[in-house]
């Protein structure tokens, strides 16, 4: 049975696409066969970036309607073996999403995924909710600030009370924190909220950590999931990720500022 | 959850206000004088009519002032302390224990006979209902209401939060949202929480805002409660 992970934060803007991207890519490079699908109907960009943007024909809304099914809305990835896109309508909003819809194309899915990746727009409203509601896991996405924290409070409270899992009663969906655009200096100096903060207010387990980085930029604009840039810090930070993701114990290696020669000369 | 409900029913708290008729003689009269003062202003405000400690209305005379207020403009939607047949026959619903009523007033001797000679307004030693107990964080945008009884949260309650109860509520976490004990107006209601970085603390309707709160009890064990009409913030 395919385990459905949610990317969401309440909050837009804080890296759920890049982090959705990051989180299939690597599971797929683990061996597991992934989907990831945009449920940000009206503002598609996971395809963007996942470099797939020129080979979207039927996207997720298609197949709702029946107008497409899924092998021919599926796009596969060229660089990872065993992932695939499911694209957003880029026509369309999110009324256009219903919970039929959303629940047999998810259903579709489990049958040949062992992973189905719910990169979730920004909001509470219907499109988070319909991106949320089916889930088993969480990855709670947020920026080490106050207006994002508490955004992803409240996503937290939604998870605890309108998905499956909590209306039928079964296990609660596993909650995951990442924190993205860490800057370790500017939390030395109080511009940022401390990993120590975000996780006592939050109160759910860090998944993993990932450091301000101009990697992320450039591999959002060249298409390629930054987990697949094996030399980056994001792309190292997204990696152990996905290890933690998958049981694996890996220390937390971006929580402090890497000195450079001079800094470790003068040792400020 | 269904692509087309066409409804969803919702316990909601409200605020209604309660029109206690203490003489119905002069009701009317007094009635129109404040009404005259500020015209227009309570136009179509829903009204839970309640006689006062008493006051009696046969269901002929109850049906006439409901018809009384409704020619004023007002909008009664439910009776308080009269029977249901009374109510309805004035086309009225019932409502039970309207809000500060029960507790505020004396206690009547009809049902709390053990209670005469005792201090009014204790609350205390009225029957409770059982503690509701709350063990995961109360997230921003979550509201707990513990009615009838204490509300006892053995996690974080996250800003943006509401916790409330009737009786006490005792956090065993940090408050960072807003807390209000004895919303029914208990006024030995408290609060109790381990760090204290409340956005609210409210017991009895009495308030203190974050910044109204002792910096020096800022992130420390406190307890809340009424001194003389007064909140008053201790260290635990």
């Amino acid at each position: 049975m395919a385990r459905i992970v949610v990317v969401t934060s309440g909050k837009g803007g804080v890296g759920k696409t890049t982090t959705s991207a990051a989180l299939a890519a690597g599971l797929a490079k683990a061996g597991y066969k992934t989907v990831v699908v945009d449920f940000d109907v009206g503002l598609r960009n996971l395809d963007l970036i996942m470099g797939c943007e020129r080979r979207v024909v039927y996207d997720f809304v298609n197949v709702i309607n029946g107008e497409a099914n899924l092998n021919q809305a599926l796009i596969r990835d060229k660089r990872v073996e065993g992932l695939e896109i499911l694209p957003a309508s880029q026509t369309r909003d999110k009324d256009a999403l219903t919970f039929e819809g959303v629940q047999s194309v998810l259903e579709g899915l489990a049958e040949n995924h062992d992973y189905i990746i719910c990169d979730s727009p920004a909001g509470i409203e219907r499109g988070a909710h319909l991106a949320m509601y089916f889930a088993d896991d969480a990855i709670v996405v947020t920026n080490p600030e106050v207006s994002s924290v508490r955004d992803s409070d409240r996503v937290l409270g939604l998870l605890a009370s309108k998905t499956r899992r909590a209306e039928q009663g079964d296990a609660p969906v596993a909650e995951h924190l990442v924190v993205t655009r860490y800057a370790p200096s500017r939390v030395g100096k109080g511009e940022m909220l401390s990993v120590e903060d975000i996780c006592e207010i939050l109160s759910i387990e860090l998944l993993g950590v990932v450091p301000e980085s101009n990697a992320v930029l450039n591999a959002s604009n060249a298409g390629v999931p930054v987990i697949l840039e094996d030399g980056t810090d994001a792309g190292q930070a997204y990696d152990d990720l996905v290890a933690r993701y998958l049981g694996e114990a890996r220390p937390q290696r971006f929580l402090n500022e890497k000195k450079g020669l001079l800094g470790r000369i003068f040792k400020g | 959850m269904s692509a087309t409900e066409a409804f969803t029913l919702k316990g909601r708290m409200a605020t209604l206000s309660v029109l206690e008729i203490i003489d119905p003689g002069q009701l009317f009269d007094q009635l129109d004088q404040r009404l005259g003062q500020v015209p227009g202003f309570f136009d179509g405000m829903p009204l839970v009519v309640m006689p006062g400690p008493g006051v009696d209305f046969s269901q002929e005379a109850f049906a006439a002032l409901i018809d009384g207020l409704r020619e004023r403009g007002l909008l009664p939607v439910a009776g308080s302390g009269v029977p249901a047949a009374v109510a309805a026959a004035a086309g009225l619903g019932v409502m039970r224990n309207p809000a500060g009523h029960e507790r505020a007033e004396k206690p009547s001797p009809a049902n709390n006979g053990a209670a005469t000679g005792q201090p009014p307004a204790g609350g205390r030693d009225n029957p409770r209902g059982p503690a509701r107990r709350v063990d995961q964080p109360v997230r921003s945008g979550q509201q707990i209401y513990a009615r009838g009884g204490d509300l006892v949260v053995t996690a974080p309650v996250s800003a943006g939060a509401e916790v409330m109860a009737d009786g006490h509520v005792h956090i065993y976490g940090a408050l960072r949202g807003r807390a209000l004990a004895g919303v029914q107006g208990d006024r030995d209601a408290r609060i109790f929480c381990q760090s204290l970085e409340a956005e609210l603390v409210a017991v009895a309707g009495q308030y203190r805002l974050s910044e109204q709160l002792p910096g020096r009890l800022r992130g420390k064990p406190a307890m809340m409660g009424l001194q003389q009409d007064e909140l008053q913030v201790e260290a635990l």
